[in-house]
């Protein structure tokens, strides 16, 4: 071990003597692979900053998080990418994060005030979706929640323990349902077949036809349209409207490089990141590029009604869900 | 019984357990010691506590029963295909999770074939999911696992006490009552013991397969202190109950297993005599072709998704192929090293260096990575470990395996060969090179392979020390999975599947060489 700490420190220090700044990015795993934004965002990016940029890898974003607060004020990131609003408060309350100090307008969905308007202090949007599920074309869907739970469906959902999308739908039944949301989850535990760890194993199952429908994003279908011209998929709108996640990127208090943190922020708004984003991150932009929406974004449905819960209420709320979540589905 | 002087030093597998337990409470100390004060244990993580030792239980005790009639029957016949099918019971044990549930449920989900073949019968629909879906699951993944452990104890049964009990006329079950009773009173509760551990630390496939939070086990609790309430105390005390399960278990079983071998042979191949009757013969093929079936249906089922994506896979999936051979093979050299000094330090009465062996897989993946990461941040950069630390948890995870089945053989050896050994004055390497190993062949290649196997298929560590250059082959699966790219990820399964069994054909031919297994 002690000569390959002794490698990784000559390594390190090559890396220091040489003069190009290098912006070093935490994310989520599923962003810097091959076939996600990363590799994309990291060409346009160094175009333009004379800079090298790093991502690192960190499972989800919730695991993101946990890797910041293990790390503390000694974390080499510069920007952590890829937390949305269920987590942004948690971030916050950790002060590990700084102020952005940018105005931005953006075309995300806004519950709570006037379209377009964008006022956290700390993190900008780069992207965001509706949760929602995903089915084949010819099933007749239920219309909502309690329309699900009287059908016969059956579907797989993934657990908010350790699923980000997972714990979505469980802010989603309690944003749309309050006090009534126990009921809901007891109404549905028979079209549950499985829960699964993360969003993979359920959307394979659902592939596979082990279920009518799996959680996921209205965006989905995307990718089934584009990437395979397959146009069997789509989703079923619920009427009580559908809880977003909005994934938002921000600028660590203990950066060394706050400079070049603040330009990438700045960047990610712009078409050049913005552009990359529809058809690698399979989620909308959250400013609409120039250009518009890849071909095939037109055919995907725009739920009525947008839910969300504000970031500072989320960690009360999270916990209330999961207990109901847990004794719900424990029976 | 007891062992008397022999020419074997103790010290060498003595600091190889050491390090292995400095490794393992090393790491859970570091979370611990990182920890701010946080929630005990509430009533939700005692119901997982108890659904953990129930599943395990089950998991563990089936897998055994079942494995003995097969193990049984695959010892005393000789048919077209043997060797192939005993290959091929190394695989589910070494295919990553998520490829081995998936190739489950294709044959057992709702959607499978054995619910079509229902469904065309006009019966009712089967569900997998719940308790015995968790245990069914467990006893694909163990099953081969126990046969082949079993069957290694029939190995050792020296081919003279057979010839001698068909000398004195014994039929089938006075053998079993002379011969393999014995015999699977010192092999069975050790074999018992590891595959409780293994399953004590499932997450994934209870979840799935259990259908819910019902199914809710340590690790899952562990997972969710981490990442969601971020209570580093509670994982590592969570970790501690699910070493301390396994540990005792360990205690339990290996002190319950006979120590004392079948003394020396001289090493011919196997003829039994026993076992000519046509309802044995029946029963033997029943046997068989049921566990065959049972473990190539589902991965059959996983070669037959994989090909149509094999053909377009990316080149990063086969770079990380390479990287996965890397860590695999450094993995095996590390764990070798861990296990040769540890087999013959544990070849006495200290079953306490193979119940250290057997923590590995008790402690929970998540805690080591943290644990290691805490401990290399400040003195270097964990990200350009990562290949390295991976190799190195992979060789720990895979020891109690390496352990259990190089053991029973080392102990005959040092039984039976300690005193000639000593009084020809033949020690330290000389021993090892000439007495030792080449009497442990086959079970060292059969470690080996598995140490190998098991390296390539777990995604492990990697996960929380990954940047986009260095990711194994199960990692760029999973990237693949998340990238709606489920086709091309089937290809990487095969592909993983392929490498997987190629590493555990080679090490375990190698081992076995010309003699029958």
């Amino acid at each position: 071990m002690k000569h390959l700490a002794l490698a990784a420190g000559l390594i390190a220090a090559t890396q220091a003597v040489a003069d190009t700044p290098v912006l070093t990015i935490y994310t989520y795993d599923s962003f810097i692979s091959d076939w996600g934004p990363g590799p994309a965002v990291k060409a346009a990016f160094e175009e333009t900053c004379d800079c090298e940029v790093k991502f690192v890898g960190a499972g989800d974003g919730a695991a993101l998080l946990s890797r910041l607060k293990l790390e503390g004020a000694r974390s080499e990131a510069d920007i952590v990418l890829g937390l949305d609003t269920n987590l942004t408060a948690l971030a916050v309350e950790s002060g590990l994060i700084a102020e952005h100090g940018q105005s931005v307008t953006v075309d995300v969905p806004n519950p709570f005030g006037e379209a377009g308007a964008w006022d956290d202090p700390h993190f900008l949007p780069y992207d965001w979706g509706y949760f929602a599920f995903v089915k084949n074309v010819d099933l007749d869907a239920p219309s909502n929640f309690k329309d699900l739970a009287e059908s016969d469906l059956k579907i797989v959902i993934q657990d908010p323990r350790s699923s980000t999308p997972g714990l979505g739908l469980l802010m989603w039944v309690k944003t749309a349902y309050g006090d009534e949301a126990p009921e809901i989850w007891e109404g549905l535990s028979d079209n549950i077949v499985t829960v699964t760890k993360g969003w993979s194993e359920a959307y394979g199952m659902f592939l596979e036809g082990e279920a009518d429908m799996v959680l996921s994003y209205t965006t989905s279908p995307a990718y089934h349209i584009i990437a395979e011209e397959d146009d069997s998929k789509d989703v079923a709108v619920f009427d009580e409207g559908h809880y977003m996640q909005i994934e938002v990127a921000g600028k660590l208090a203990a950066t060394d490089q706050s400079e070049l943190a603040d330009k990438f922020l700045a960047f990610m708004v712009t078409d050049a990141f913005q552009s990359i984003i529809p058809t690698t991150n399979w989620m909308y932009p959250a400013v609409t590029p120039a250009e518009g929406l890849p071909k095939g974004f037109e055919a995907l449905v725009s739920p009525e009604k947008a839910l969300l819960i504000p970031a500072g209420e989320v960690v009360a709320k999270r916990e209330e869900a999961l207990a109901e979540w847990l004794s719900a589905l424990s029976q | 019984m007891a062992v008397g002087p022999v020419a074997i030093r103790r010290w060498p597998g003595i600091i190889a357990a050491t390090v292995v337990v400095a490794l393992i409470l090393g790491t859970l100390l570091a979370v611990g010691l990182r920890a701010e004060a946080g929630a005990g244990l509430g009533p939700a993580d005692f119901a997982a506590i108890r659904f953990t030792v129930w599943q395990a239980f089950l998991s563990a005790t089936l897998s055994c029963l079942i494995a003995v009639p097969v193990a049984r029957a695959l010892s005393r016949r000789r048919f077209a295909g043997r060797g192939l099918l005993i290959l091929l019971l190394g695989a589910p044990f070494i295919l990553p999770v998520i490829v081995a549930v998936m190739g489950l449920i294709t044959v057992f989900g709702r959607n499978g074939l054995l619910n079509g073949l229902l469904g065309a019968l006009g019966l009712p629909e089967v569900s997998i999911y719940g308790l015995h879906g968790v245990v069914l699951a467990h006893v694909f993944f163990n099953l081969p696992l126990a046969t082949r452990l079993i069957l290694q104890g029939w190995a050792a049964i020296p081919a003279e006490r057979f010839r001698l009990a068909a000398q004195l006329g014994f039929g089938s079950r006075d053998t079993f009552r002379v011969l393999e009773l014995p015999m699977l009173g010192r092999v069975l509760p050790a074999a018992w013991a590891v595959i409780f551990a293994i399953c004590l630390s499932s997450f994934a496939v209870a979840l799935t397969l259990g259908g819910g939070p019902r199914a809710t086990t340590v690790e899952l609790a562990i997972y969710q202190a981490f990442r969601f309430d971020f209570d580093l105390g509670k994982a590592a005390l969570l970790s501690i109950v699910q070493i301390a399960m396994a540990g005792s278990a360990a205690l339990v079983a290996l002190k319950l297993s006979r120590l004392d071998g079948f003394g020396g042979g001289l090493d011919r191949g196997i003829r039994r005599w026993d076992g000519h009757g046509r309802g044995l013969r029946l029963a033997d093929s029943l046997f068989i072709a049921l566990a065959a079936t049972f473990l190539i249906l589902p991965l059959g089922m996983v070669v037959l998704r994989g090909i149509g994506g094999m053909a377009d896979l990316p080149a990063s999936v086969w770079a990380a192929a390479v990287n996965s051979i890397w860590v695999a093979l450094v993995s095996t050299v590390l764990m070798l090293c861990f296990a040769l000094p540890m087999a013959v330090a544990a070849s006495g009465k200290r079953t306490v260096v193979e119940a250290v062996g057997l923590l590995g897989i008790a402690a929970s993946p998540l805690v080591i990575g943290t644990g290691l990461f805490i401990i290399v941040n400040p003195v270097a950069d964990p990200f350009a470990l990562a290949l390295p630390v991976t190799a190195l948890v992979n060789a720990v995870m895979a020891l109690p395996f390496a352990l259990r089945v190089m053991i029973p053989e080392t102990r005959d050896v040092v039984q039976d060969y300690g005193r000639l050994s000593l009084s020809l004055n033949m020690n330290g390497w000389t021993w090892l090179r000439l007495v030792l190993l080449p009497r442990i062949r086959a079970p060292l290649g059969f470690a080996a392979g598995l140490a190998a196997a098991l390296s390539m298929g777990d995604l492990g560590v990697i996960a929380l020390f990954a940047d986009p250059e260095t990711a194994t082959l199960p990692l760029q699966m999973y990237r693949l999975m998340g990238a709606y790219r489920m086709q091309s990820a089937a290809g990487a399964a095969l592909l993983l599947l392929a490498l997987s069994l190629g590493l555990f054909w080679l090490f375990d031919k190698g081992g076995r060489g010309r003699a029958e297994a």
